[in-house]
């Protein structure tokens, strides 16, 4: 999906021979489309095996109810990712955050408090976790967002308990667990949600300067930083709207469950980083688009279903997610190869 | 031939007026590395200096101070004859001293307008809501590039897609995209293939005539002695010598870098080897 060999720029190598220039042209295209094509490929696998129920409305709306929180936090992660970055703690904060509504709610709090408690914690976290990195001088985002995945995890636990807490006010609940009536398609406002966070992330990634500047990062924190980008500033605003998508991620899950659940998001900060590389973005900083970040969402989000919908067993499906990104990254790097040496 | 400019004495050159940029006995350390010791520098109007030493002498320290990566640890700066302190290099480029990387400093997964603006993006909105305007960067960058005479085939080009020399002139680009006073200038043709040598040359020669003074830092002593109208070295992270360059010869400069004024053996005070 990145946009690193645009058609256009493959035709720009005029001097190439016919076939490998056939080649470069081809490669730009799956560059482009391949991941487009790999949810096209998992549509149309779900339609061969269920051809009855697979493409329903039905079945369509809760994947996106499913995965609407994945979404949100491969968006967040793919802020970070843009800066050469990572964010391990996504899926705790996630608990976290949504845990914040539960308690709240629990203890009685009107529901607009329950409703901002898990923006506030999440943009808190990720400040923490960006002020960490820049600030004590952190060698690696791995290191600051890792301990805290635990700090977060283990904060999840303390202020419930280790119990899951059950349940939070109508309005909290309806990002997360409403649909919307639309020409007799029951459509989950979750979606919405969706539609509307990537596309302000894009807006601000593509159009707006600091979004830029988190792109030069990613490509040259030293060139960045000479041209007068404010690079820790820039570091810490990443990571803080890494947070932030992580607590409205909490929201949904809070909302989509009616409750906080202490272990809720273990190990998805992993699905986020997936779905991130298999939409393409490099794991290097500077490359990937929000659309691609979508597409890799939806590959997963759709594997599963297939394999759920074929009464597949869960640790398959591990094993499946694991083999779609080593194959698309080791494809990417041939695709590379072959458009470096044509 | 009596070489002017030991430490502390003034050099001989056509100054007039103010000096662009000064430098007043800037010292700087890292830790208990000392790099740059009670060095002076001035840079005239419509100036190219030539700035020379060894590998280690601080010649590019001395250029970070003045581009403001590095804070000077003591001494003083002055623009203009104004006092001026740079905590970042944004600080230096609101002064109009720009400064061209030896690494260029370019972020090769952008496009070129996008490395030429990057930090000075011109932007469109209402109020706080402002966006980049693209397309005002790509005309921009367009025409900038066409008044340095640099041929691209299009602004949307990514950085990583170009030539050596191209690259180094969209650095050049970058440098001089608003009103520069100043462009230093590290290294500029040290990686450059031999063809592409002249036209950067040539780019610096341009940038005097409109005005600009240059700082030179580089190895190649044909590049100092086709471009450079003064020549300075530095040595051990001092001022050595310092002269124009109609005053001195090739070997006067080699001699300097290996820190010789005589051209008779290295002073015995500053061999440290």
């Amino acid at each position: 999906m990145s946009e690193i060999m645009s058609p256009q720029a493959a035709a720009q190598l005029d001097d190439v021979e016919e076939e490998p220039r056939r080649l470069v042209t081809a490669m730009a295209y799956i560059d482009r489309w391949g991941v487009l094509f790999l949810v096209g490929l998992m549509l149309f696998l779900s339609w061969i095996s269920q051809p009855d129920y697979a493409l329903e409305p039905r079945n369509l709306a809760n994947i996106f109810r499913q995965n609407s929180f994945y979404a949100l936090l491969a968006l967040g992660q793919f802020i970070v990712i843009v800066t050469a970055g990572i964010d391990l703690s996504v899926g705790s904060v996630m608990a976290l955050s949504a845990m914040s509504a539960a308690v709240l709610a629990d203890g009685g709090a009107a529901w607009p408090i329950v409703f901002v408690a898990p923006f506030v914690v999440g943009l808190g976290v990720g400040t923490i976790n960006g002020l960490g990195l820049t600030k004590l001088h952190m060698p690696h985002p791995f290191i600051m967002t890792l301990g805290m995945l635990f700090i977060a995890r283990g904060a999840t636990n303390l202020i419930s308990g280790g119990v899951p807490i059950s349940g939070l006010p109508d309005q909290v609940r309806f990002l997360g667990a409403e649909s919307i009536q639309i020409m007799g398609i029951q459509v989950p406002v979750s979606l919405f949600v969706i539609i509307g966070a990537y596309f302000a992330v894009w807006l601000f990634l593509q159009h707006g300067r600091r979004g830029r500047h988190i792109f030069a990062i990613g490509g040259n924190p030293e060139a960045a930083r000479v041209s007068g980008v404010r690079v820790d500033r820039t570091l810490v605003l990443a990571y803080a709207l890494c947070g932030l998508m992580a607590g409205f991620a909490g929201l949904l899950l809070a909302g989509r469950t009616n409750s906080g659940f202490p272990a809720a998001g273990t190990g998805d900060e992993l699905y986020a980083i997936a779905a991130v590389i298999i939409g393409g973005a490099s794991f290097f900083g500077g490359r990937g688009t929000v659309l691609g970040v979508f597409a890799g969402v939806l590959v997963i989000g759709l594997l599963r279903n297939l394999l759920n919908l074929n009464a597949v067993p869960s640790f398959w499906q591990q094993v499946a997610i694991g083999v779609v990104i080593i194959v698309v990254v080791a494809f990417d790097v041939f695709r590379r190869r072959i458009a470096a040496s044509a | 031939m009596a070489i002017q400019g030991a430490p502390g004495s003034s050099p001989v050159t056509s100054e007039t007026g103010t000096p662009v940029i000064e430098a007043r006995q800037v010292s700087k350390h890292f830790g208990h590395v000392i790099a740059l010791k009670g060095v002076d520098l001035k840079l005239w109007p419509n100036e190219v200096l030539g700035v020379v030493g060894d590998n280690g002498a601080g010649k590019s320290t001395l250029m970070k101070v003045l581009s403001g990566v590095h804070p000077a640890s003591d001494g003083e700066m002055l623009i203009e004859g104004e006092r001026v302190r740079f905590s970042n290099p944004g600080d230096a480029r609101r002064m109009g001293i720009e400064m061209v990387y030896q690494d260029l400093a370019l972020a090769g997964n952008m496009r070129i307008d996008e490395n030429i603006f990057l930090g000075r993006e011109h932007t469109r909105g209402v109020g706080p809501f402002q966006l980049v305007d693209h397309k005002a960067n790509q005309v921009k960058a367009m025409e900038h590039l066409d008044n340095l005479k640099i041929h691209v085939k299009s602004v949307s080009q990514r950085v990583e897609e170009l030539s050596g020399g191209q690259r180094q002139a969209v650095a050049v680009a970058r440098a001089t995209a608003f009103k520069a006073k100043v462009v230093i200038m590290d290294e500029p043709t040290a990686a450059l293939a031999v063809k592409e040598v002249g036209k950067v040359l040539d780019m610096i020669k341009d940038l005097r005539d409109q005005g600009i003074s240059v700082i030179l830092i580089s190895h190649r002593l044909d590049d100092v002695f086709y471009v450079c109208d003064r020549v300075m070295a530095l040595f051990h992270g001092r001022n050595f010598a310092d002269a124009p360059l109609d005053q001195i010869e090739r070997n006067d400069v080699v001699g300097w870098i290996m820190g010789n004024k005589s051209g008779q053996g290295v002073d015995p005070a500053l061999d440290r080897n």
